[in-house]
């Protein structure tokens, strides 16, 4: 498999560049021109910044934001899941706001902030609702938890923000903060292990909401 | 994925004429649907023009005191905008019911427009489709059709449009104005936007090659009360088995636009006509010539119930 090999030469690539700034160079995407039969340039450069550093990279175009994050950066705390924005676990902030990131080429986030979930805390310097998630059991076997988490960060914003959902009663009123409204808005992220309910108490939690 | 060339569009009209210099190029704006439809080489550009940065992301009252709406505006900032809610809150409505927070925040509302449908067999390249492969052959019609139109379908598609949006677009009778790779600018009225598959399904929309959505416009707003209720199978994140979108009057007049049931916003002005007489005449008239396989035939039933819902929820 093309993609194999490319990523393998990825991983390398990565190991042996410094830490700030990555070079993936034009050995696979090279490669891919070619069996695509014309030397039309495939690959583009991009700079953004992920958790406070700037990353300058040349990559594949066909690159999503959330292979550059996995692959290339080795941020592996997001998740790819469906890879087609069905199940919310590849859910990282791009200048403020959740999306899939599997929805989106990373040579279109041209000067964005990408949050993920390395970005929001660390061990012993969790972020509230990272902290909120293990006191309430929001998760099992976790392969969601980071789109989750990224998610739920943005939610409470989104609502404070006043930006209304399907279950907002009346759209001229402030949205109120409530179950319904965190549900709601939440249904873009899948737990297959059906911890809907500890996770709704995580947000609730950290958002300040009554039971 | 197939390998593509990208270039970040520094102009309108570059966009415009780039486009209308290779057939397989394709603009890219949020990217929500098109990136998804490329991972499975249903969509195979070999050549993408990036227009997020051409602005196009406000949201003006324009000088008759409707509103004009940039073509990047994305589906979250059009839902909370302030004036829609107040005055076109079908709109608003509409937008929430769709999709997730996520991809709101991504999608863009003429990327939105542009969607595919979500035919299953549309996105199972194993399977005959005559809007990926024209000629193929359309396996919907006699296979799992519950999904599927009932009206003005043909032979060869039986697809349904998926916008939730666009239903709120067309019952507010909004336009899309559009910039040509001359340079040229047009508006095109959301009723002749888009098309009924006929034996052509694999063309869904009046653009001409490197036509440019620039804004969609709304015109001055109507008053009354606008409900969309969207019937799917479960409470959200979910493609609409029937959506209704009406503006209500105190007089009982109004307008309706169906989704789930065409491949396209269904909307029939003889049916808007008899809303004061209730969901079984307007249903009639907007479904007359319906052409439900067994399958879907449960749709006609829903799309009157869910009218008479809305109705009586207007009424109060």
């Amino acid at each position: 498999m093309q993609t194999s090999t490319h990523l393998e030469i990825s991983r390398r690539d990565l190991l042996i560049s410094s830490a700030a700034t990555v070079a993936v160079t034009g050995v696979a995407g090279g490669a891919i021109a070619q069996s695509a039969g014309n030397d039309m340039v495939q690959t583009s450069k991009v700079s953004f910044i992920v958790n406070g550093d700037i990353h300058n990279m040349k990559l594949d175009n066909r690159t999503t934001l959330l292979d550059a994050l996995r692959e290339h950066l080795h941020l592996t705390g997001t998740k790819k899941g469906c890879d087609h924005g069905q199940c919310g676990a590849c859910t990282v902030i791009v200048d403020g706001r959740r999306l899939n990131a599997c929805l989106t080429l990373a040579i279109m986030q041209e000067g964005r902030r990408v949050t993920t979930i390395e970005g929001l805390g660390k061990p012993g310097d969790l972020h509230p609702m990272q902290a909120a998630f293990i006191k309430h059991d929001g998760f099992q076997c976790g392969y969601c938890t980071p789109g989750q988490i990224c998610s739920s960060v943005a939610v409470l914003e989104e609502i404070g923000a006043n930006i209304p959902s399907h279950v907002t009663a009346d759209l001229t009123s402030p949205v109120a903060l409530t179950a319904a409204e965190v549900r709601e808005r939440m249904s873009g992220n899948i737990c297959r292990c059906g911890a809907y309910s500890n996770i709704i108490d995580a947000i609730s939690d950290v958002g300040g909401m009554k039971a | 994925m197939r390998p593509f060339t990208f270039e970040r569009a520094s102009s309108i009209e570059a966009a415009a004429k780039s486009a209308a210099s290779n057939s397989q190029a394709k603009f890219i704006a949020g990217g929500t649907n098109l990136l998804d439809l490329m991972k499975l080489e249903i969509e195979t550009p070999t050549h993408l023009i990036d227009v997020n940065g051409l602005g196009l992301d406000k949201i003006d009252a324009t000088p008759d005191g409707g509103l004009r709406i940039g073509a990047l505006v994305r589906n979250t900032d059009l839902a909370a905008h302030q004036a829609v809610r107040r005055d076109y809150g079908l709109l608003s409505r509409a937008l929430v019911a769709g999709a997730s927070g996520q991809l709101r925040n991504v999608a863009t509302t003429a990327g939105n427009l542009l969607q595919r449908t979500r035919c299953p067999y549309f996105y199972d390249t194993n399977m005959p489709c005559n809007k990926r492969q024209l000629g193929s052959g359309c396996s919907a019609i006699d296979g799992f059709s519950r999904q599927h139109a009932i009206v003005g379908v043909s032979d060869s598609c039986i697809a349904t449009h998926p916008s939730d949006m666009a239903i709120a677009m067309q019952a507010l009778d909004a336009t899309v104005e559009t910039v040509k790779p001359d340079g040229s600018s047009r508006t095109i009225p959301i009723a002749d936007f888009y098309r009924l598959p006929g034996d052509t399904p694999h063309i869904e929309s009046a653009l001409e090659r490197g036509e440019f959505i620039t804004g969609v416009l709304l015109p001055p707003p109507t008053g009354g009360k606008h409900i969309y209720r969207k019937v799917r199978d479960r409470a959200s994140y979910a493609f609409a088995l029937v959506s209704v979108g009406v503006v209500i009057h105190p007089d009982g007049t109004g307008r309706v636009a169906v989704g789930g049931v065409a491949h396209k916003p269904w909307r029939i002005g003889e049916a808007d006509a008899k809303m004061q007489e209730g969901a079984r005449a307007v249903v009639g008239t907007l479904l007359a010539n319906a052409r439900p396989t067994e399958q879907n035939r449960f749709k006609v039933d829903l799309v009157e119930r869910t009218l008479g819902a809305v109705i009586s929820e207007a009424r109060g």
